[in-house]
């Protein structure tokens, strides 16, 4: 086989894993926009939010103690204890249900009818302010995530590909760990839609209001069961992004990598997030791979916005969007 | 609850009994506009009782006001005796009372038959870590829903479009799938806004056939919008009229019929 071809099968392979972490993201905004109409530009921060309060639980860290000690005259940061991850994962579940609760009863339950744009207008003030409270909560200072998950080289892939090609590859076990995790929670979603009573509200709500709400369906109790769901994929995005490149405020950019994820796989649908997730993580691995060194690298920046403007001029209902017929 | 005293019995040899709900001088506005102005009616256990009135006369905004959907600036809702306080769609819901649409709202995205089983789902068990840990009572449920839901199909004779997206439906299945996922839910009110609009003179006389056969087989209290005088008088025990948002008639369809007021607003009025 030529060489050529075998290192594009390994960034090939590389960038499916990147793309599950983008499908991570993007689920998160599909969940919230299904339901609400509402366009989740916090969704990135929300994934920073929850590693760095995973972090900060671990450590046992104080919350807010910069601000304790600057009224109170204090010196106390550490609670002087270590919290297993397990249960630290736990806690920063709840706080994020918590996160829910605050988002929809301060804020979205006052906006019900308003138009989208108001919304979108909120979620932004949402972020800044949910960026802020992660810093005053949690101090600014670049942390590292380890919750125990495997890392660097698989050697099983390495041998194996070796005795085939010759060659081995380098393919990360965090990055299986992260493709094996995005699947079981994908699939717990789903059956937690298809065969669960709040599943079943969820996908009521997300089809119509009125017809829902006549039914007996609690509209905020919808809601917040959506902003939670969307709050435990922000915190399994966060910890896998976490635990690759660190817990920092840069971590809040991957929802720059969800858009193009959306455009392609339209904002609605669950599948289209996911393979709209993967052909993005691997169509910019590819064309890095092909076309980056000619041009000087680096067109992981834009070229998934590329894709998805070409696409969205062919298809702008998105992947598994129904195609939009107008009647006159 | 049921006041024995006061119950009748109908010519056709149902039994109408006491009060179930009670509208007290209830007041509706939209910035300017009075959509139901000092309005008092009741409405009585294992009745058909119907609205009717001209376009804009104030009679879906009525159905609103008992189902939740709007809330009156003055006037009391009694409800099997009580009164009941301010209430959320699904609050009043979940106390029996169902209802369809006058624009129809269902979930286009849904089977017909996820549509019925979406209105079982005030009947579900409460909890999804139940679910989850009583796998077996949780699938011997479904099964129980299923049955209800089939049960509820064959009645309204839909068989054929169990498994039909409602979205490809026609207007007047629509509104039987409409009317199945309000019956489903067993309530002990239900509240049918043009149940029969759009409809062709077989498909009314369906529609009617079903809506008797409910209150009769499944003891449901009814309370109906409706155009088609001729309809309205063959299938309610009493009639409410309303024109411009107030009430200018009340009793049997006989005497709703002979009301002067009421011939008046009728004769004013183009009507379809
Ligand atoms: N949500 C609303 N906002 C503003 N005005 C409303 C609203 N709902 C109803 N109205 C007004 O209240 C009045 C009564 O409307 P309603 O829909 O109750 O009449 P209706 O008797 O059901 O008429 P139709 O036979 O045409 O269905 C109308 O003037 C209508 O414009
Ligand atoms: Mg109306």
């Amino acid at each position: 086989m030529p060489e050529q071809l075998i290192f594009a099968m390994e960034v090939t392979l590389n960038g499916l894993m990147t793309g599950v972490m983008y499908s991570l993201v993007a689920l998160g905004f599909v969940l919230i926009f299904k339901a609400s109409g509402i366009f989740n530009y916090a969704q990135g921060v929300m994934a920073l939010f929850a590693a760095m309060t995973l972090v900060g639980i671990q450590e046992g860290r104080v919350p807010f103690s910069h601000l304790i000690n600057a009224i109170f005259g204090t010196e106390i940061y550490d609670f002087g204890w270590d919290v297993p991850a397990l249960l630290a994962i736990l806690l920063t579940v709840l706080v994020m249900v918590g996160f829910a609760f605050f988002v929809q009863k301060v804020i979205f339950k006052h906006l019900v009818g308003q138009e989208p744009i108001i919304l979108f207008m909120a979620t932004i003030g949402l972020a800044y302010f949910l960026e802020g409270v992660a810093d005053l909560m949690w101090g600014s200072e670049i942390r590292t995530l380890d919750v125990g998950l495997p890392q660097g080289i698989n050697l099983a892939i390495d041998e194996t590909t070796f005795n085939w090609f010759g060659y081995g590859f380098f393919i990360d076990n965090l990055d299986i760990v992260a493709t094996i995790v995005a699947a079981v929670l994908v699939a717990g979603l789903v059956a937690f839609a298809q065969y669960t009573k709040q599943g079943r509200a969820m996908r009521a709500v997300a089809d119509d209001h009125q017809a829902a709400l006549s039914v007996g369906i609690s509209l905020n109790f919808v809601w917040i069961l959506v902003w939670s769901l969307a709050g435990f994929v922000a915190l399994v995005a966060g910890i896998m992004w976490g635990a690759k490149s660190g817990v920092q405020f840069s971590l809040s950019l991957i929802a720059l990598k969800a858009l193009p994820v959306l455009m392609l796989g339209g904002f609605t649908s669950i599948p289209g997030a996911i393979v709209g997730g993967l052909i993005i993580g691997v169509g910019e691995a590819l064309f890095e791979f092909s076309v980056g060194p000619l041009i000087g690298g680096a067109t992981e920046n834009w070229f998934a916005y590329v894709l998805a403007l070409l696409f969205l001029v062919f298809r702008p209902q998105g992947l598994f969007g129904e195609k939009i017929i107008e009647r006159v | 609850m049921n006041d024995m005293s006061t119950s009748t019995v109908t010519e056709d040899g149902r039994t109408i009994g006491g009060v179930m709900m009670e509208m007290r001088n209830i007041t509706l506005r939209f910035g300017g506009v009075v959509a139901i102005k000092d309005i008092s009616f009741d409405i009585r256990e294992g009745e058909i009782r119907a609205i009717i009135g001209p376009n804009g006369a104030g009679k879906s905004s009525m159905l609103n006001v008992i189902s939740g959907f709007y809330h009156p600036q003055e006037g009391e809702v009694w409800y099997h005796g009580a009164r009941r306080k301010a209430m959320k769609p699904y609050q009043v819901a979940r106390q029996g009372i169902a209802r369809t649409f006058q624009n129809i709202a269902l979930f286009d995205g849904m089977s017909v038959l996820d549509n019925i089983m979406t209105g079982r789902i005030n009947h579900m068990s409460s909890s999804f870590l139940d679910q989850a840990i009583w796998w077996g009572k949780a699938q011997r449920e479904e099964v129980e829903h299923r049955r209800k839901a089939e049960e509820i199909i064959d009645f309204l004779e839909i068989q054929a479009i169990r498994k039909t997206p409602v979205g490809r439906l026609p207007y007047g299945l629509k509104k039987r799938v409409e009317l199945a996922r309000a019956l489903v839910a067993e309530p002990k009110l239900l509240l049918l806004d043009e149940p029969m609009a759009g409809m062709n003179v077989e498909e009314k006389e369906d529609m009617s056939r079903f809506i008797l056969d409910v209150n009769d087989e499944f003891g449901t209290t009814i309370a109906l919008i409706e155009h088609d005088m001729g309809v309205v008088m063959d299938l309610s025990d009493r009639v409410v009229v309303m024109d411009y948002g107030k009430k200018i008639g009340d009793g049997s369809p006989d005497e709703v019929r002979q009301n002067q007021e009421v011939i008046d607003a009728y004769l004013g009025v183009a009507h379809d």
